[in-house]
């Protein structure tokens, strides 16, 4: 499992080109279920999660695939946070690809990552976060890799299996950061129209590179507007509907993580969480809280009941006390 | 005014910093560091947060957690992508990174990955590099902050997740770095450079009352000195009081 080798399916262009061309770019509608979406999900598939470590992480979508108990799933994502626990403990990741895992400083270093990686349940193979964010770019402007400056002369080059390659003008050694084409992409957006046409606030992250550069693209909205609305301000959009493959209207779709200007972060659930850790150990404390918020609620809202109507209006106020 | 450890650092990483630049500034006692330097004495410093933020007002009680988040971004002027905003740095647009590691070795490399031989079996697995390789690469010049310990100062680290000057001399130059490096170590002890020739690191200043002896015992390789190892200037009654007015709630003072 923790062999350094590049995976040709990562950086397959050709194929990863075929596989698009062979597929619907449809127009038309791209409504539909939470579950219906993550249905798009297969065992042992590569998937890229949008957003950054908690912010705009499509946890509806996440927590979807988790109630499907997928398996052997690779989960690529340039900082992770939670989701990528959740994913450790549920046993659904085998692999993990990113530049770091942990919640944030207050909260120290991640016990679950510790657990799981340490104990070689799961692989975590570490790019450096311009690396992760170019590899993501070659793929999405369909080329097999692109020269850089970073990652050179450290240990990384050996984990990830990047090569060099020589500048054909000057003769300078250049990094050669291949593309990672991923099976799906779950992002979670601010609006989209029915057609899946999406726009983003504030941060962009990496998720325009991340869904031209997937096979398939799931998508869960904040708002849901009319065509008219997207066709008003089209400059705002930042992914066309046509590669969209599924689209779900689901407000709060991030939290406890935030959604820029909406909602913030909750860090009190942080807290609690790993307080809950710290006293009994990731495999027992992460395994109730699956139950408790993944597997028990059969919706998302059951789901946001739990943290109940006052904590979301504050997490609200504090997003526009930042924002405004 | 007795400073804590964290407050050194802060204070004198901010002035290291000089005015008609960029920094590239992390969560906690860097993005302090930056903030107060904007204030002080560098009011034309512009703050670049790797979560694709360039120049936020912090907003004092209100640090932020992550360089991704609301708090970081506050009344920022432009919020690039997170690989747009790596690719100013490697276009040469950021002059100061800003650095801290579990183990730094006597060439500046930094390990925030695995402790232990085996990448694939750690002894201890750390968060990872997030932004610090891109930044250890690609700014004109990085300056690590940290505590200095003896744990932390080790001749090789076990990981080089963020290269400094590698195995010294031209060692940086030959991997394909042909700029930047880390210039300066601002510690709880001194400030260090390096050699230019052997990228060895050396003493440079003592901060007050540290003496040669306690900053050999706590630095696991031989260090060189400079010939003249000046002292520092302590924190002042007004850099203090304005690191905390920063940070009220001593989130990342200690």
């Amino acid at each position: 499992m923790g062999d350094p080798a590049l995976r040709p399916a990562e950086w397959d262009f050709v194929a990863a080109r075929r596989r698009l061309e062979d597929k619907p770019k449809s127009a038309g509608e791209k409504l539909t279920s939470i579950d219906a979406a993550a249905g798009h999900v297969a065992d042992g598939d590569r998937i890229a999660v949008g957003g950054c470590l908690f912010s705009r992480t499509p946890l509806a979508l996440v927590r979807e695939v988790l109630r499907a108990r997928r398996r052997g799933l690779t989960l690529v994502r340039n900082l992770m946070c939670t989701e990528g626990e959740l994913m450790m403990a549920a046993g659904a990741v085998e692999r993990v690809m990113t530049a770091w895992m942990s919640i944030g400083l207050p909260w120290g270093v991640s016990k679950v990552m510790r657990h799981y990686v340490e104990s070689g349940a799961v692989a975590l193979e570490e790019w450096s976060h311009l690396a992760l964010g170019l590899r993501f770019r070659a793929a999405a402007m369909g080329v097999p890799f692109v020269p850089a400056l970073t990652m050179l002369g450290s240990d990384l080059v050996a984990v990830g299996g990047m090569k060099t390659v020589a500048d054909p003008y000057s003769g300078e050694t250049l990094a050669a950061v291949p593309a990672l084409f991923p099976d799906v992409a779950l992002l979670h957006v601010h609006r989209a129209d029915r057609f899946g046409n999406c726009q983003i606030d504030g941060y962009p992250h990496m998720d325009a590179d991340i869904a031209r550069a997937a096979a398939t693209v799931l998508v869960t909205t904040e708002e849901l507007i009319t065509d008219d609305e997207t066709r008003r301000h089209p400059d705002r959009t930042v992914l066309p509907g046509f590669l969209v493959d599924a689209l779900v209207h689901v407000p709060f779709g991030s939290f406890p993580h935030e959604c820029y200007g909406l909602y913030e972060a909750d860090f009190d659930h942080f807290s609690e969480y790993t307080a809950s850790i710290d006293a009994r150990g990731p495999e027992a404390a992460v395994g109730d809280y699956l139950v408790r918020y993944v597997y028990g609620p059969p919706t998302w809202d059951d789901y946001l009941d739990l943290f109940g109507g006052e904590r979301l209006a504050k997490q609200q106020r504090s997003a526009k006390e930042l924002t405004q | 005014m007795n400073a804590t450890a964290s407050e050194l650092l802060a204070v004198q990483g901010s002035r290291v910093l000089r005015d008609d630049t960029t920094v590239f500034a992390g969560v906690g006692v860097p993005l302090l560091a930056a903030a107060l330097a904007q204030q002080r004495h560098a009011p034309k410093l512009t703050m670049v947060i790797e979560g694709g933020i360039i120049g936020p007002r912090i907003k004092p009680g209100r640090l932020p957690i992550s360089t991704n988040e609301m708090r970081a971004g506050h009344r920022a002027q432009m919020l690039p992508g997170i690989t747009d905003t790596f690719l100013f740095a490697q276009r040469g647009f950021l002059d100061y990174g800003f650095m801290g590691g579990a183990q730094i070795d006597q060439h500046g490399n930094v390990n925030t990955s695995v402790l232990g031989v085996d990448y694939w079996k750690p002894k201890v697995r750390l968060p990872g590099t997030g932004g610090a390789n891109d930044i250890a690469s690609l700014c004109k010049e990085v300056i690590i902050l940290t505590v200095h310990e003896k744990r932390r100062f080790v001749p090789r680290v076990d990981f080089v997740t963020s290269p400094a000057w590698l195995d010294g001399g031209d060692a940086r130059r030959r991997a394909g770095l042909p700029f930047g490096g880390v210039s300066r170590v601002v510690t709880t002890l001194g400030i260090f450079g390096f050699d230019p020739e052997t990228r060895r690191m050396r003493l440079d200043a003592l901060h007050p009352g540290v003496t040669r002896e306690q900053v050999r015992e706590q630095t696991g390789f031989p260090l060189l000195e400079a010939a003249t190892v000046a002292v520092t200037e302590p924190p002042s009654a007004d850099e203090l009081a304005m690191l905390r007015a920063l940070d009220p709630e001593r989130r990342f003072l200690g």
